[in-house]
């Protein structure tokens, strides 16, 4: 009887394994075949699979012989750009709402977070228009500031919930030694939320950095951004796979080494603090 | 307006009954009452900037405008009552809520089973805790862009693999019958591992002693799943469920990147029907009130949705 009972067990560990390895397959071979990819000369392109003679070519090619190094800067300049106009005006936003009590603060809170979630193409309709017309179409400036219905609702929830966290009997303390609240602000609660707060920032980068749509209809030849140009490597006549590939890399790096930096804030970033991690 | 309200924690109140306020104090009550909208100011500044253009996008869908000329006239309901006697339209609804259902309750189940698989103390599941987001983090069109190189007649991998199932000239987006599944595949590839981290995150939260209790009393596993982790998981499987709905009703990127919509129309999706109206067509006026129709249904659906996951959220915390 205990025998069949610890067989079963056993059976039943190595299939929950076997499960959980044959999804990590799913998630995760595409990244290495595209690293794959991106490492094997066009001559071995359709001859071989896993063994090749990997090869340099192809990220010189992008980086060297292709305009898709200034789309990349780019990205990185109006990523960075958005990120840190989000702090700016988000990292105060974000106390406010976490502390003061004023009317109409719930309401405040969530139509800021219900900028985030308005469809994309909704925005950009009427956005193309007057981007067109006062000129802000194909500039940093454009996408900088479309970009903050992305970073902006997701840093000041992110942040509100880290803010709340923080005991007001240590405000309380501080302003009795006689700061104000600004100072307070900074030299008191700002140090306490600086984990959440790098979270917050890396994870509005990446979400900047993956931003599509926006760039794709409000820029072009200037502005525009890797995420989208990418995409067109694809599409143009003689397709270089190799090439697909190696950019797709570098686009995707940066932000798989990120991810693993904020690990264990990701939860609470993601769900806009919704879920504690 | 009582500003004793809005004196925030810690501070003295200015605003004590029977004292004649002094007219600095009275501007410093003000300053103070002021002082959270000051704050948000440049917030709602910088989003509602963006969003005026929402308000000229009402009015320009009452309009025959397009792009390819500034002349326009006021046409009153033309443009609504057009959509909705366009098959097109009707069509593109039926592939969004379909599209969205079938992520959705892909992901979900899909998150849910990995969730709990990773829920253990043993070396692979911490490593795979940590390395399985990496699709979260890329951009979705890259991830379409690598899924389209390996189903890639060509180059593509997955040729050879689906040619020992008998499926060798299976056709991913290119074919109308498997357009829609080859869209899933890549949104549950690209996002299931948001559902992983955030039951993973709530599995990790459960209170000990209910699961010792039942582990007393001798319930299956399915019992105890049922009538403990389900009721106690349901505000963040809902909150989950709402962030999954509200993105894939919308999704415009992998299907953008993938089928741009096709083959034919078999995933014009209403994002992309709009996209395709306003932008190729240069029909701007027609394709807002596609988007205001979606932004009905995302909105209803998320409203609804966040008004169960409050009471969840009571319910839960009334048990644990």
């Amino acid at each position: 009887m205990n025998e069949s009972v610890s067989i079963f067990t056993l059976v039943g560990r190595v299939s929950k394994t076997v499960l959980l390895l044959v999804y990590a397959l799913f998630a995760l071979f595409p990244l290495l075949w595209m690293i794959i990819m991106s490492l094997k000369p066009d001559s071995q392109m359709f001859t071989t699979t896993f063994i090749f003679s990997p090869t340099m070519e192809n990220y010189s090619a992008v980086f060297l012989r292709s305009d898709y190094p200034h789309f990349f800067l780019n990205n990185l300049l109006v990523s960075i750009s958005a990120v840190l106009l989000s702090l700016i005006v988000g990292v105060p936003a974000a106390y406010a709402l976490a502390r003061f009590h004023f009317r109409l603060k719930e309401d405040i809170a969530f139509t800021i977070l219900s900028f985030r979630f308005a469809p994309e193409i909704l925005v950009i309709l009427p956005l193309f228009l007057i981007y067109q017309r006062t000129g802000l179409y194909d500039t940093y400036f454009g996408l900088i500031w479309v970009y903050q219905l992305i970073t902006l609702p997701l840093l000041i929830w992110i942040l509100r919930g880290y803010f709340e966290d923080i005991s007001p009997d240590i405000e309380a303390a501080a302003q009795l030694d006689g700061y104000s609240w600004w100072q307070v602000f900074l030299k008191v609660l700002l140090p306490l939320v600086k984990p959440g707060l790098v979270a917050a920032s890396l994870l509005c980068f990446i979400f900047a950095w993956n931003a599509f749509t926006f760039p794709l209809l409000l820029s072009d030849a200037r502005a525009q951004t890797s995420t989208v140009v990418a995409l067109r490597f694809l599409a143009s006549d003689t397709v270089h796979y190799g090439q697909v590939a190696a950019a797709a890399t570098i686009s995707a790096l940066p932000e798989v080494i990120l991810a693993l930096l904020i690990q264990k804030h990701l939860v609470r970033g993601l769900s806009f603090g919704a879920v504690k991690g | 307006m009582r500003t004793t309200v809005l004196v925030p924690p810690g501070e003295p109140s200015v605003e004590t009954p029977g004292m004649e306020l002094s007219k600095s104090a009275a501007k410093y009550a003000q300053r103070k009452a002021l002082r959270p909208y000051l704050i948000l100011a440049p917030t709602l500044l910088l989003t509602l900037g963006i969003l005026i253009p929402f308000v000229a996008a009402i009015y320009l869908s009452f309009t025959d405008f397009t792009l390819r000329s500034s002349d326009y006239s006021f046409i009153g309901f033309d443009n609504y009552v057009s959509m909705l006697q366009n098959p097109d339209f009707w069509h593109s609804l039926v592939v969004t809520l379909q599209y969205a259902f079938l992520c959705t309750t892909v992901e979900m189940l899909l998150g849910i089973g990995v969730a709990l698989l990773l829920n253990e103390e043993n070396p692979i599941s911490k490593f795979l805790r940590i390395i399985l987001i990496f699709p979260l983090m890329i951009a979705p069109v890259i991830g379409t862009l690598i899924w389209k190189l390996m189903t890639n007649p060509s180059v593509g991998i997955l040729r050879t693999p689906m040619s020992w199932v008998g499926l060798g000239d299976f056709k991913w987006g290119a074919s109308p019958d498997t357009a829609m599944f080859s869209l899933v595949l890549i949104d549950a590839w690209v996002y299931t591992p948001f559902v992983i981290i955030l039951v993973l995150a709530g599995l990790r939260s459960l209170p000990k002693s209910p699961y010792e209790a039942a582990l007393i009393d001798g319930g299956s596993p399915w019992f105890v799943f049922k009538n403990l982790t389900l009721p106690m998981l349901a505000p963040v499987l809902l909150i989950t469920l709402v962030f999954r709905l509200m993105l894939s009703l919308q999704e415009f990127s992998i299907i953008f990147a993938l089928t741009e919509g096709g083959p034919g129309d078999t995933t014009m999706s209403l994002s992309l029907l709009a996209y395709n109206r306003g932008f190729p067509f240069y029909g701007l006026a027609e394709a807002i009130p596609i988007m205001l129709f979606l932004y009905l249904i995302v909105y209803l659906v998320s409203f609804i949705l966040i008004g169960f996951w409050r009471k969840a959220q009571q319910r839960a915390s009334g048990v644990a």
